[in-house]
């Protein structure tokens, strides 16, 4: 069993990538072993009216994969009607999971907008993603450099808001060890590994945090779904972990929910 | 679940960083054992610690005999280039007759102090092609801005027009590597490295598309970069298993082959 957290319908607006429509998509995941995906949309990035795009990642969750995909929500807070937008997500299309992209999108965590968000989403029981990134910041368009999201406000948030269920997403690579820990500490924020690097990299975050709030995400199709994969093969994690990953702690956040 | 392509794997771009460890050879012992789990057969070192951009000759010295103690144990598994700074060319040219020329040494690998594209780093090119040894030129398309002495894939270009017959790799792709691909294109002389970048799909299929598999190499740039996040871009890309086969490590075994025959280095 393994629960993918971290997987995105449509199309990445800077290329196409091998496995960018839904049939493809849900055949590579199938066959690489994936059981469950967590799939937002790109069309989140950049698109304004986020109603038709939630309804399309809807659609093709139920079009494909015959219950493989999960639906995952975008909300842009920055957008009219943003709060409509969340309970439609929820009433409509009963989805349990929203996905966010504040630098895309043009806000801070200390925006009290974001703060009203995570309210809301707490009592309206979403397990909240927040991407960090999309891309390397090296590499990206020039007329479109985005910096990452800077998470500093995100422990006090949380600490207001006890209930809430945040799941970082692409964050692994920039977020700094410090501030890795003080998140885990709060014990509301999970990670998932796609962007986590260097040799043994799942064993060795796992000396910083839990098991509980790791959880495996490709940020398939713009990564190679391999690359999550193999990390888990490239660290020693025996079997009650390996299984907390790959599946157990996404059900259970979910569950939860 | 994944299909590991059952190929000779050959790592261009390793270094001792990502373990701890005091000495060279408890870290080379560490990285040994992720390159067991991942069945990397054969890793390529550079560079000791910690980073020097712009290394003094005492400094690249003291780092190429890092990697030359590192290999000592290992004569079997692993090779190594010797750091040079074309900011010091004389003795850049001593440390490759130290080094390669009279050492275990294989190829050079320059960074970051001095732009190819500069005439300046000619002899240390023709140096290292006369003894066969490989030569690995970082480089970098930064959207954020490169370094100034940082070079390019344009840069490698420049080189690879003065030294039509010399095999050059060019590191990292650039990073952004659809820029860099069509960069170095006109140049058959260059390959490219695809290491230390993310795992981004359709990478190694453009490549492939417009160079052909043939100059392509797998390197991973560890410790900071895992084994993982490289080896995908080849395991999970959508090109001939022969294909992968050249990129995981033929390539390099041919391109290496010269000197390995020339020093007496089984393999
Ligand atoms: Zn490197």
């Amino acid at each position: 069993m393994i629960t993918d957290v971290n997987v995105n319908l449509s199309r990445w607006p800077f290329r196409r990538l091998p496995h960018d429509d839904p049939a493809q998509l849900v055949r590579k995941l199938r066959t690489s072993g994936i059981t469950s995906a967590w799939a937002g949309s790109f069309d989140g990035v950049l698109h304004k009216d986020l109603a038709s795009v939630n309804r399309r990642t809807v659609k093709d969750c139920e079009t494909f994969g015959d219950g493989l995909l999960i639906p995952v929500g975008s909300i842009n807070p920055m957008l009219p009607a943003w709060k409509d937008d969340m309970r439609r997500c929820r009433e409509d299309h009963g989805m349990k999971i929203i996905r966010l992209h504040p630098n895309y999108h043009g806000y801070k965590l200390d925006n009290p907008i974001f703060g009203e968000l995570l309210g809301l989403a707490v009592e309206q029981n979403f397990i909240v993603q927040i991407a960090l990134k999309m891309e390397d910041e090296r590499v990206h368009h020039p007329l479109m450099q985005v910096e990452m999201v800077d998470t500093t406000p995100l422990k006090e948030l949380v600490e207001q808001h006890p209930n809430s269920k945040i799941l970082i997403i692409n964050g692994m690579k920039g977020l700094q060890k410090n501030r890795l820990i003080e998140l885990a500490k709060t014990g509301n924020v999970s990670f998932e590994i796609s962007m986590l690097e260097a040799v043994g990299g799942v064993e060795n975050v796992l000396k910083l945090i839990p098991v509980e709030i790791l959880l495996f995400g490709s940020y398939f199709p713009f990564f190679y779904l391999e690359s999550a994969l193999l990390k888990m093969q490239e660290s020693e994690l025996g079997n009650f972990r390996s299984n907390a990953i790959f599946s157990g702690n996404a059900k259970r956040l979910l569950a939860e929910n | 679940m994944i299909r590991i392509p059952n190929a000779e794997i050959w790592d261009l771009h390793c270094h001792f960083s990502g373990v701890e460890g005091k000495t060279v050879d408890e870290r080379i012992a560490q990285l040994m054992v992720y390159a067991d789990r991942m069945n990397v057969d054969r890793l390529v070192f550079f560079m000791g610690w910690p980073w020097s951009t712009n290394p003094d000759p005492d400094e690249f010295r003291r780092q190429n005999d890092q990697v030359i103690q590192a290999l000592t144990h290992w004569q079997d598994r692993a090779f190594g280039f010797a750091y040079l700074n074309p900011m010091y060319v004389e003795e850049s040219l001593a440390e490759i007759d130290r080094c390669i020329a009279n050492g275990p040494l294989v190829g050079i690998k320059l960074w970051v102090s001095r732009r190819c594209r500069d005439e300046e780093v000619d002899e240390i090119i023709n140096k290292t092609a006369e003894l066969k040894g490989v030569i690995y030129q970082h480089t970098w398309l930064k959207v954020s801005g490169n370094r100034e002495t940082e070079s390019t894939p344009e840069d490698l270009a420049k080189l690879a027009s003065r030294h039509p017959g010399v095999p050059l790799i060019c590191g990292h792709t650039g990073g952004d590597w659809e820029r860099g691909i069509r960069a170095i294109q006109n140049h058959p002389n260059v390959s490219i490295g695809i290491g230390g970048s993310d795992p981004t799909a359709g990478f190694v299929e453009m490549a492939v598309r417009e160079l052909g598999a043939e100059r392509i190499l797998y390197g991973s740039d560890i410790g900071g970069r895992s084994f993982s996040s490289q080896l995908a871009k080849v395991f999970g890309a959508e090109i001939p298993e022969a294909a992968k086969h050249l990129i995981l490590g033929q390539n390099l075994k041919t391109m290496m082959t010269p000197i390995l025959k020339s020093k007496g280095i089984q393999f």
